[in-house]
């Protein structure tokens, strides 16, 4: 079973895990995702990879606790184990010289984007970056982007770091001051993709963005990651996970990702009454977005 | 009454009527997982065997795609030597337990037995789980004899019955042997597409464990294609590689509103149900949706798969949706059966336009369009052709597709030289399972498109063959 290295808290409900999994580090490339089972009935899900110390055969993964199995990573102590873990899966992020290249990376979607971010700057360009979350203390892996970046940008909901306002609002300035843009790549929140692709559809600036959508295996047997994009369903495991953002439906993708909400909440609730349940620290105060 | 069995004349035996499968209730078994056949007690096994009237010509023999001696493990039966009789089936078969389960015999072995032309044929695969069964059961099972070390080392991507046959028979022949599995447990679709109902998993895992005690090393949550390519493999030191990956890659209708929640591939349906045991949620973490009235799309046994796993999670009604008539129905008759049985609803001669979602996503009704039967098409089954203005609605809050399986591009993208056929199926030399790549060997699903597990299994055999020639003769 891999060697959970170590497992730390780097914000609220946000947490940073380095797996050892050498073969998997081995050939891993930015864009690319793994899927995990945290143990014997755990379920399977898809996660971004967000570094890759291919020296010390270290894969690093940054999640939030959103529900059950997320809760449950953060049980994992340093030096523990994980059951699975698969991958690399899905098609690498398409990566070239476009002169300059802008990356947006919105919430946990700060963590896949840096991956990129070197890639993007490896092969030539110039690499802008934004990076925006809630509020100051959601924001993590600012050194990372620094270290990369020939600009970086940050941008808080409520002003408590950096520029006071959203991913967009930034995309758009540079769009407008005339710098002229090659690539742009957004990962984040849905309703961040859909504000980002639909602004840049306008300058005519191609847009990717990787999407997440509930998967079991990832290898395009079972057809539960499908996504909308254009007229055409494709299975975001193999097809993806990166596509042609101004292509998406991601109404369809909202309404998908919700398919198990009842559930899931159902299953948290019940993990939170178990007895001895030693994740007093990650679930104090979990809330889910809609929930006062 | 061992004696008199054997020494029984063949008209006597003749006129034993044929063993009833003890089986659960249908009012019962809707509301659990637990196998629905009760398998063969001794009495009736020793009974059932003494049916076989040990004709010359034995075709039954012929009728199996792995050539089992199955007058020889009767006749064991008969001297009540049960394990003797699995280690006979095992010689040619290394999934007895499995193919007495799931193997179509009224269109193999038994559809060929002499004794069916008067009567009813031998229960040859009741008798074959029985003692199966039994060996298992009472720890009977011999590890197989291994020859000396070959030092040569096969890759064998994809755990299912293809690729379990290949590694039975190779290890076995003194080769060193590596299964590469995607999934996190070993056995492919008899993990995660037959449900529990039918074939238990702990049987699965025994067969498995059997194996991996032989030697064979199982590398599990390792996607070839990805991880390593299969030129990697050679690279890495195997001498050749069998691709038995299935046939995953599930197909759709093409018709609007596929993509509503509560839409599934069979795959997934029965993923979710069977490898990740979400009828058991939430003590497993995956869940699955519990639909109240639930159509399967298609006539296979996977739509019967579907339809009774929908039944035990819940529904009150299920339909199966075909667009054929019940005759053209590929799924076994035992099957269409239980699912009659347990209170499937069959609207036949029926095909879905479209589906119809509510304001949330999810799939609420589908429109359907009455079929009648034309002219034979290229598979030689009539053709249904829609009659015009024949639709109407069906509530509906969860559909299953199971209309078949594309196959898997994952290996042949990523394997220069690799020819497949313009379905994507792998093309291969049928006499040796060989590829258009030299060392490289595949069979199963992968090569024939959706077929049966015994099917994968001879081909599997056949590959096992190729491969310990060619590995021995290769310099």
């Amino acid at each position: 079973m891999p060697k959970v290295v170590d497992n730390i808290q780097i914000g609220p409900m946000v947490w940073k895990m380095r797996v050892e999994i050498p073969r998997l580090v081995k050939k891993a490339k930015a864009g690319q995702f793994v899927i995990l089972r945290v143990n014997e009935t755990g379920e399977r899900v898809p996660m971004s990879i967000a570094g890759l110390d291919r020296e010390n055969g270290l894969l690093t993964i940054i999640y939030q606790v959103v529900g059950k199995t997320s809760a449950l990573m953060t049980t994992i102590p340093d030096g523990g184990e994980i059951s699975d873990t698969v991958g690399p899966l899905g098609v690498p992020s398409h990566v070239d010289n476009w002169g300059t290249a802008i990356l947006v990376g919105g919430g946990i979607g700060i963590a896949p984007i840096y991956p990129i971010a070197q890639a993007y700057k490896e092969a030539g360009n110039k690499v802008i970056t934004i990076i925006g979350a809630r509020s100051k203390e959601f924001i993590f892996y600012e050194d990372e982007h620094k270290g990369v970046a020939d600009e970086l940008h940050i941008c808080t909901d409520d002003g408590s770091y950096g520029h006071h306002g959203f991913v967009s609002d930034v995309l758009k300035q540079i769009l407008d001051s005339g710098e002229k843009v090659g690539m742009i790549m957004a990962i984040g929140p849905v309703p961040m993709m859909r504000v980002v692709a639909n602004l840049t559809r306008d300058y005519k600036v191609p847009t990717w963005v990787s999407l997440n959508p509930l998967m079991i295996d990832g290898t395009g047997m079972c057809g539960g990651c499908r996504v909308q994009v254009g007229d055409e369903t494709k299975f975001a495991c193999v097809d993806g996970p990166d596509f042609d953002g101004h292509k998406v439906d991601f109404d369809t993708l909202t309404k998908r990702l919700g398919a198990y909400k009842e559930q899931e909440r159902a299953a948290m609730k019940h993990f939170i009454a178990e007895p001895g349940c030693r994740l007093a620290p990650a679930v104090e105060g979990f809330k889910y977005p809609d929930e006062k | 009454m061992t004696k008199d069995l054997k020494n029984l004349p063949k008209k006597e035996r003749m006129e034993i009527p044929r063993v009833k499968m003890p089986e659960q209730d249908p009012t019962e078994r809707i509301h659990n997982f637990r196998e629905v056949p009760c398998g063969l007690n001794e009495e009736q096994a020793m009974l059932e065997a003494a049916r076989c009237i040990e004709c010359k010509k034995q075709p039954c023999v012929s009728g199996c795609p792995v050539e089992v001696d199955i007058p020889g493990f009767i006749k064991l039966i008969l001297d009540k030597d049960f394990a003797g009789a699995a280690r006979k089936i095992k010689e040619t078969n290394a999934l007895p337990a499995v193919c007495g389960r799931v193997c179509p015999q009224e269109e193999q072995c038994e559809m060929l037995c002499t004794l069916g032309k008067k009567f009813k044929p031998v229960a040859i695969g009741y008798l074959e789980r029985f003692v199966a069964d039994y060996e298992r059961e009472n720890n009977l099972v011999q590890a197989p004899k291994v020859a000396p070390a070959t030092g040569k080392k096969v890759a064998i991507v994809g755990s299912g019955p293809a690729g379990l046959t290949v590694a039975g028979d190779l290890i076995k022949l003194g080769h060193k042997v590596t299964i590469f599995e995607a999934l996190h447990k070993p056995g492919g679709v008899l993990v995660y597409g037959i449900p529990e109902f039918r074939l238990p998993k702990k049987i699965v895992q025994a067969e498995c464990d059997a194996m991996a005690d032989t030697g064979v090393e199982f590398e599990n949550s390792t996607v070839i294609g990805k991880m390593d390519t299969i030129d990697e493999l050679f690279e890495q030191g195997f001498d050749a590689v069998f691709i038995g990956t299935g046939a995953g890659l599930p197909n759709f209708m093409g018709i609007p509103g596929e993509n509503l929640i509560g839409v599934y591939s069979s795959n997934e349906y029965l993923t979710r149900s069977n490898l990740m045991r979400a009828y058991d949620f939430p003590n497993n973490d995956t869940p699955i949706i519990h639909g109240k009235n639930v159509a399967v799309l298609g006539g296979g046994n996977t739509a019967m798969d579907s339809v009774r796993t929908s039944l035990r999670l819940g529904a009150d009604n299920a339909y199966i949706v075909y667009r054929r008539s019940e005759a053209e129905m590929p799924a076994r008759i035992e099957e269409v059966h239980h699912a009659r049985q347990e209170g499937v609803q069959f609207h036949l001669l029926t095909t879905p336009i479209r589906f119809i979602g509510d304001d949330q996503g999810k799939v609420k009704a589908m429109e359907l369009l009455k079929m009648e039967l034309g002219e034979p098409d290229a598979s030689g089954r009539r053709r249904p052709v829609p009659i015009e203005g024949s639709n109407y609605i069906m509530d509906v809050d969860l559909v299953v597709v199971a209309i078949g399986n594309s196959s898997n591009p994952l290996i042949p993208r990523t394997t220069p030289g690799l020819d497949v056929n313009r379905w994507g199926n792998i093309t291969v030399n049928e006499e040796t399972m060989e590829t258009s790549r030299p060392g490289v060997f595949a069979g199963g699903d992968i090569v024939t498109g959706g077929a049966t597990v015994i099917l994968a299994a001879g081909a599997g055999k056949k590959a096992a063959r190729a491969i310990h020639k060619y590995i021995m003769e290769k310099k």
